[in-house]
């Protein structure tokens, strides 16, 4: 499916660009996008060898089982495949945990950790697990508290309070993981009753 | 009076907001502070640890590279070719119809697509319609509850090595669209549409 829509959406780029002539502005979005993801990737270097070594410690200390413990009947429904001892667990719930308080530079190596650990679960195969593509679910609903960018736009167009969207931003935020969890689930037991 | 009650208004504003930075400004250094001494009193060797779990670092943000550039090449050329404006041209009155506001549109199709474009469309509707605006306040949070699905889905399963998706995309893109209806009512609940 990702190889479709990704040749799709080139294709269809250039097929425009014929038409509407400007094919200069196709040549220049290749090598602008891909410095984008290089600048990106550079940019993720730092954060992923500080976040990650850090993690290290706390998994080797012990901090990440304790972690772990506390949330574990939630988790144990999100992810039923998952033994709740399992290292995987505390990397989810560290990710989740960043991105509630808008760490999303701190979430991303906590993301992809997890995802390695449930990747050995599944016996390192290639293909998307059931839990991996729950954990997705709950990653693109993006469960925020603080929205703290969005604060700050607002703040500097003089909003007379701020800080007024920080609840339905909850609201919405919790509502949304809820209805990917569900879809997620839906998605799952049609895959499973297809056998 | 009115004046005065403004004031008072924008300094309780001034003060949630200084809280709110306060504890992001230090969760992080706490966070770091208590790793490090837990670590400590459970006897682990805490500098080469990190040394160790830094180097898997370097190795993931190097093997996401190929994904990323993959990715965001073929989204720049759908951006700057025209594409992207003609698919929004085609699912605004579609949209509308489900009483999503035009100017929404399209934040609405770039939100899951690139992060970046998506931030600077929110910013801008703040500020040509107003951030106290049904427009403003419905970018708002919009930007705040939902998520660059393509992105995650590309690093994360990019860094891993994940190459059947399975329904990943249509449940991330689903949850989007669940998002979205969900920010619409809720504004217009709490705020009202005007």
């Amino acid at each position: 499916m990702v190889n479709y829509i990704w040749v799709a959406m080139t294709i269809i780029g250039i097929v425009f660009a014929l038409i509407n002539g400007n094919m200069e502005a196709v040549n220049k979005a290749v090598f602008d996008g891909a410095k984008e993801a290089v600048t990106l990737c550079i940019g993720l270097i730092s954060v992923l060898v500080f976040w990650l070594g850090m993690m290290r410690i706390a998994e080797e200390s012990g901090l990440l089982k304790k972690l772990t413990k506390l949330f574990r009947p939630l988790i144990k429904t999100l992810f039923p495949d998952v033994p709740s001892s399992h290292p995987a667990m505390g990397y989810i719930l560290s990710n989740m945990i960043s991105n509630m308080f808008g760490l999303g530079n701190a979430a991303t190596p906590l993301g992809i950790k997890a995802m390695e650990e449930l990747k050995k679960l599944n016996g390192g195969k290639n293909e998307a697990s059931r839990s991996m593509i729950t954990f997705l679910a709950i990653n693109t609903a993006s469960i925020t508290i603080i929205p703290t960018t969005v604060i700050a736009i607002r703040i500097n167009y003089h909003s007379a309070s701020p800080t007024e969207i920080v609840v339905p931003t909850i609201i919405a935020t919790i509502l949304s993981a809820i209805g990917a969890v569900l879809i997620d689930r839906y998605f799952y037991y049609r895959r499973s009753r297809k056998g | 009076m009115t004046a005065i009650f403004i004031i008072a208004e924008v300094e309780k504003d001034d003060e949630v907001m200084a809280f709110l930075s306060y504890i992001s400004l230090t969760f992080i250094p706490l966070l770091i502070g208590f790793i490090l001494l837990y670590g400590t009193y459970k006897r682990v060797p805490t500098y080469e640890s990190f040394v160790e779990g830094g180097k898997e670092g370097i190795k993931i943000a190097v093997s996401i590279i190929p994904f990323l550039v993959g990715m965001l090449v073929a989204i720049s050329i759908f951006r700057a070719s025209g594409a992207l404006d003609a698919l929004m041209n085609w699912l605004r009155p579609f949209m509308m119809t489900f009483g999503v506001p035009a100017e929404i549109v399209p934040l609405l199709i770039i939100r899951p697509i690139s992060g970046t474009a998506a931030l600077g469309m929110t910013s801008d509707l703040i500020g040509v319609y107003g951030p106290d605006s049904f427009i403003g306040r419905l970018a708002s949070v919009l930007q705040g509850s939902t998520d660059t699905t393509f992105y995650v889905l590309t690093v994360y399963f990019g860094a891993v090595g994940i190459k059947k998706m399975g329904d990943a995309l249509k449940v991330g893109l689903l949850a989007d669209v669940v998002g979205i209806i969900v920010s619409i009512v809720i504004v217009a609940f709490i705020f009202g549409t005007t």
